[in-house]
């Protein structure tokens, strides 16, 4: 029987996925916009999880809104990123570094 | 029914309608040539929202089944918002103008993101806060990058898109774990729960997680490293946007969540807050000494400012809610004065911000460098300016709550910051001579400096009776 606490194991682990892939991934900006979503889906999983658990619509809602943003979001972040290839010639990591901080 | 919802959200609404109808005027109607056009109108209409929602004063309702809230606390932020918001677009208007920068997408994306900042400090549901949120992160992300053609402002954009989403990330998984075990997500379901069953250790982690994101928000150290970079790399008017309104919105915000769903355990939450605080404070100041750029100074500046915020929020009581809110309104206004200044920093014509520029510069500008003067010790709190009396709110609030310790580091952090802030006062007045700033007439930004800084003196007979007002909004948010 799958119960409530495997799907929060799950969404756990990818939500640590997600971290540990924008920290430490060193080659590639496009990785990290996965990481984002990775991040964002293992939410979902948490929510719908819950809603199912509740009998509680409310989770679904959220989670609908949690997807159109995210589809707004990476949007925004591939046009921010050719802007930014653009102008540098190059989507590594390691070379986001014209300001040190 | 769902005519007073509506009714009580009209300013939201209002500002939303407006932004999609100039973006339509703007893309069939001559693009940027109306550039102009639309950013004077979008400021007018965020001052008349601004005198609109004071009117609305100490009335409480919700609407939309407790999804937003209308009370004091929220009418407070959003006038300073509005009124900031209004105040820095008109004030970046010709430097932007002059560079080549002003785009009609640029008042419209403002007006988007103060829509959202709105929602944030009037949510009363993690759905509502999460849209608000995201509604004003998504528009700052843009506008960071508007000057598309620079490495560094697309490099600022580029590193704010990703630590701001990794922020929403851990916000979205906090309030997963919140909806889940607190079984609702409006925040007065929320509370009840918590008063009937206790805070269970899924809420404490959810909790944990939402401050986590929200400390992004307000760049609280640990999650500070996106500021200096996004503050320096973005145009300057953009930056002095980002250090005003986002700010008090985000802080507003974390006021609202702990104090609206999470207010029957202040122990669980004070204590993180109060570690967010000393941390923000000490490495705001210790930071900012090895800088000489004033854009990366204004954002340590910043960071430690936003930790005396939350000193007052740590105390956990109205009368700390009280000294917050004074304190960001003063922070504002101060802000606005130093980056009217930064504005009109010039060297042949190029913007320049190296504080190296400044030696001297009393004797090409007295009256201005007064001005900057009167700042620079207001920001570092120096009685008997209004500065001063900002950090004594929050201090004295944190003493009161039995919160010494931190009151203590408050003062020690705030003489370690005075440094930097006096330094620049020394270049002005005693620096070697090196190539002067270009004298420019910038009458806005003059007068806004000159403002901002006779405001900084003439505040100490009574604050412009802003303290009364800010306990009000304290009162109505805790109870």
């Amino acid at each position: 029987m799958v119960g409530l606490e495997h799907y929060l194991t799950v969404a756990a682990a990818l939500f640590v996925i997600g971290i540990f892939g924008i920290f430490l991934n060193r080659k590639n900006i496009i990785i990290i916009l996965m990481s984002i979503e990775l991040i964002l889906l293992s939410v979902n999983i948490n929510l719908v999880a819950f809603s199912s658990f509740l009998n509680d619509l409310v989770g679904q809602v959220f989670t609908m809104f949690i997807l159109t943003v995210a589809a707004a979001e990476a949007a925004i972040g591939l046009a921010i990123l050719v802007c930014f290839f653009r102008n540098r010639g190059t989507i590594d990591v390691e070379d986001v570094n014209v300001m040190k901080g | 029914m769902i005519a007073a919802d509506l009714y009580t959200a009209l300013p939201e609404i209002v500002l939303a309608l407006f932004a999609m109808a100039a973006l339509m005027v703007g893309v069939y109607g001559g693009k940027d040539k109306l550039a102009e056009p639309i950013l004077w109108a979008t400021a007018a209409l965020m001052v008349m929202l601004a005198l609109f929602v004071g009117s609305k004063g100490l009335e409480t309702r919700d609407a939309f089944n407790g999804m937003y809230l209308s009370d004091a606390f929220s009418h407070f932020s959003k006038m300073v918002i509005l009124l900031s918001a209004a105040v820095v677009m008109v004030m970046g208007q010709s430097y932007m103008v002059a560079r080549g920068l002003l785009r009609f997408e640029y008042p419209i994306l403002i007006a988007l993101s103060v829509v959202g900042m709105m929602l944030m400090v009037s949510s009363g549901d993690l759905i509502a806060l999460y849209m608000g949120l995201e509604l004003q992160s998504l528009a700052l992300y843009v506008v960071a990058t508007m000057n598309r053609d620079s490495v560094r402002s697309t490099e600022a954009g580029l590193k704010y898109f990703i630590l701001g989403a990794l922020a929403s990330g851990l916000l979205l998984y906090g309030a997963s774990l919140t909806y889940g075990y607190a079984g609702t997500t409006l925040f007065a379901g929320i509370i009840s729960t918590i008063s009937e069953d206790g805070m269970s250790i899924g809420l404490l982690m959810g909790l944990a997680f939402m401050l986590a994101g929200l400390a992004f928000k307000v760049s609280a150290v640990p999650f500070h490293m996106w500021t200096p970079d996004v503050y320096e790399g973005a145009p300057t008017p953009v930056t002095a946007f980002f250090s005003t309104a986002p700010k008090v919105a985000a802080m507003a915000l974390i006021a609202r969540v702990v104090h609206e769903a999470f207010g029957v355990v202040p122990g669980d939450w004070s204590q993180i807050i109060a570690f967010l605080a000393v941390a923000s404070m000490f490495v705001g100041a210790i930071a900012a000494i090895g800088q000489r750029d004033i854009k990366r100074l204004m954002a340590y500046s910043s960071i430690s400012h936003m930790g005396f915020a939350l000193v007052g929020l740590a105390a956990g009581t109205a009368q700390g809610v009280q000294g917050m809110l004074v304190y960001l309104a003063i922070y504002v206004t101060m802000n606005i004065g130093v980056f009217a200044f930064i504005l009109t920093m010039s060297r042949d014509g190029k913007a320049v911000t190296d504080i190296d520029s400044l030696r001297q510069y009393s004797n090409a500008e007295p009256l201005r460098a007064l001005a900057l003067l009167v700042l620079m010790f207001s920001l570092a709190g120096v009685p008997p300016l209004v500065g001063f009396f900002g950090k004594f709110y929050v201090l004295w609030a944190a003493v009161q709550a039995g919160l010494t310790w931190l009151a203590v580091a408050g003062v020690i952090a705030s003489v370690i910051g005075a440094f930097y802030y006096l330094r620049i006062v020394y270049y002005m007045y005693f620096g070697e001579e090196t190539d002067p700033l270009d004298r420019v007439a910038a009458p806005v930004q003059g007068t806004l400096l000159v403002v901002s800084a006779a405001i900084m003196v003439l505040g100490v007979i009574n604050l412009f009776g802003i303290e009364g007002l800010a306990a009000l909004a304290a009162e109505a948010l805790v109870n």
